[in-house]
């Protein structure tokens, strides 16, 4: 029975046991490296107090090779891997590992003290430890475990901005990604032949989808540093070398690409498959990669973390103007999308509605966190006769005249920036709650500049300079706004709140 | 010289461009900023840069950036 990843990875071992499953840089990792060393530290995380059963253990290392070893011994030991960014400021690693309690932090020797210095109160151990010693794997140890687990138990928990100012840790279980690789395989015949170019970050559900095709289907993941997204041409180069034939990227990189008119120069010829989500792809810098790579498949995918990956696809097949959105298509093959109105009736075609979803993908809801698990995933309100849960994404959108779905926005103030999701109130509850800087603020965002734009009050004299140097001490970079506002007054609406929405309006509509 | 400092100042108010002698290898400036950099370069200076010169060595100091801004005018 398909009832754990493990399964999956040994008999893609078997076939391939000598191709190259990791190419790191100069490194490389084949398929029985990579379960030996899996195994070896699943050994060692067996035999110590860690090995508590779906415990998490989090993960503490920038992307490379050895993040895929940790997460390869924690799926072996039956543990929840959790992946951290190193270079999210260490106040708020220090909140997500005191809301997740982790059984044990995995690093290197370079990245130990800086975890350490920070007391947060879980044991740590280096990956080259593990590795030195004269630990063997332990079949009869690892095999008992394999036998304890089943599909519903977690693989991983993914953070992602909260309002309060802590992340929540999606989890999320083997089943939901059997089922997003059963949809993806079927629809886009990947058949162990892919070389992935890898380019989101450890923290990002795409990296645990490329992890997992690699896993089932023997694909090769190579990895693209993260300094190269800076220079564009420089990834470019590399990927025309490293003959990558399927990417599944986050449009902002893709972006750059169409605005230094890069494809005409640099071309990408083995590129097969090109998959983007993660935020709205603008049409005209689309067209551009499309008329550049006439043979090249591409994919617009849409959903958030808790439904695993995505639910909706849309494989481009006509022409777009470039002031046309992209639709986000149709749901994913097992996976039920109901446009929900306000009274949470099924839309009609072209009536706006939230995106609310139904299935196997569903997360098992947020690690230590019931309010605001119970808050997204909800009963069904179509179904009055039996327990059944959807997940509420808080997305609007419709069904266009050629019956697929177009997104259209959001119903609170979450965005989607470079990828990673936030939300909006974060920031301002951290300004004028945690740090207490500025009185009144409020955070929009610009959507043609991709700015996070924030207005504030004038009060004592804190300037720009010091609201980003605070800021920058809670927040990764991503999340501190680039645009600042100084107003005598915000402006307030007839409640007396701040009118957010004029504030939006006002750097959208000039 | 000046106004490459000083746009790189608009767009990282935090840091001191002065001290560091490389602002990739020193972080100072991520993806995000290099659009900001060469969006704020090309309509001030009026120029077009090639992608292809969108490469480290461009954008390393003050002096590598007035080079490459130079080469344009």
């Amino acid at each position: 029975m398909r009832n754990n990843l493990a399964k999956l990875f040994e008999n893609t071992v078997n076939k391939y046991a000598d191709k190259i499953c990791v190419v790191d840089k100069d490194e490389q990792l084949t398929f029985s490296v990579l379960r030996e060393r899996g195994r070896r530290i699943a050994t060692y995380i067996l035999q110590t107090k860690y090995g508590e059963k779906n415990k998490p253990i989090a993960v503490f290392l920038p992307k490379c090779k050895e993040v895929y070893e940790i997460n390869i011994a924690c799926i072996y030991s039956g543990n929840i891997f959790m992946n951290l960014d190193v270079k999210t400021p260490m106040a708020r690693i220090h909140n997500i590992i005191d809301l997740i309690q982790p059984g044990l932090i995995v690093t290197n020797h370079q990245y130990i003290d800086i975890i350490q210095n920070e007391n947060v109160g879980v044991d740590v151990v280096c990956i080259e430890e593990l590795l030195n010693t004269e630990l063997y794997p332990d079949d009869t140890l690892l095999m008992k475990r394999q036998k304890e687990m089943i599909d519903t138990d977690p693989l991983c928990i993914i953070n992602t901005s909260g309002s309060t100012g802590t992340p929540k840790g999606v989890v999320l279980n083997h089943r939901s990604f059997f089922d997003f690789l059963d949809w993806s395989v079927e629809t886009f015949g990947f058949d162990g032949s892919e070389k992935i170019g890898a380019l989101s970050p450890v923290v990002f559900d795409i990296y645990d989808y490329e992890f997992c095709l690699m896993i089932a289907k023997g694909s090769t993941i190579v990895l693209l540093d993260n300094g190269l997204a800076m220079f564009p041409a420089k990834l470019l180069t590399y990927m025309q070398e490293q003959e990558i034939n399927f990417i599944f990227w986050v449009p902002s990189i893709m972006v750059n690409i169409a605005n230094m008119d890069l494809l005409s120069k640099i071309s990408l010829n083995s590129l097969r498959t090109v998959w983007f989500a993660g935020e709205v792809f603008p049409t005209k810098q689309f067209n551009y990669w499309k008329k550049q790579l006439p043979q090249t498949v591409f994919a617009n995918l849409y959903g958030p973390i808790e439904i695993t990956l995505d639910c909706t696809y849309y494989i481009v097949d006509r022409e777009f103007d470039d002031s046309e959105p992209l639709p986000i298509g149709y749901a994913c093959e097992n996976t039920d999308v109901l446009l929900l109105n306000e009274d949470d009736e099924l839309c009609k075609d072209g009536e706006i509605g939230e995106i609310c979803v139904r299935g196997t993908s569903l997360a098992m809801g947020y690690y230590n966190n019931p309010q605001k698990t119970d808050q997204a995933f909800v009963q069904n309100p179509l179904n009055k006769s039996y327990p059944e849960l959807i997940y509420r994404t808080g997305d609007l959108a419709f069904v266009n005249g050629r019956k697929e779905i177009v997104f259209k926005g959001r119903k609170d103030s979450l965005i989607k920036h470079m990828g990673y999701r936030i939300e909006l109130g974060e920031i301002e509850h951290v300004l004028i709650d945690s740090l207490g800087i500025v009185k009144y603020a409020c955070v929009v965002y610009q959507y043609e500049k991709k700015a996070i734009t924030l207005f504030y009050e004038k009060e004592n004299s804190v300037t720009e300079v010091e609201i980003r140097k605070a800021l920058a001490k809670v927040f990764p970079k991503y999340m501190i706004p680039t645009v600042y506002y100084c107003m005598e007054e915000l402006p307030r609406n007839t409640n007396g709140k701040i009118d957010r929405l004029m504030l939006s309006k006002k750097v959208n509509e000039g | 010289m000046e106004k490459i400092l000083e746009i790189l100042h608009e767009i990282r108010p935090e840091f001191d461009f002065g001290e560091s002698d490389n602002y990739i290898e020193d972080g100072l400036l991520d993806s995000f900023d290099i659009v900001s950099l060469i969006s704020i370069i090309e309509e001030t200076y009026n120029i077009n840069i090639d992608g292809l010169d969108v490469i480290p060595e461009n954008f390393a100091t003050c002096s590598a950036i007035a080079s490459l801004v130079e080469k344009y005018k």
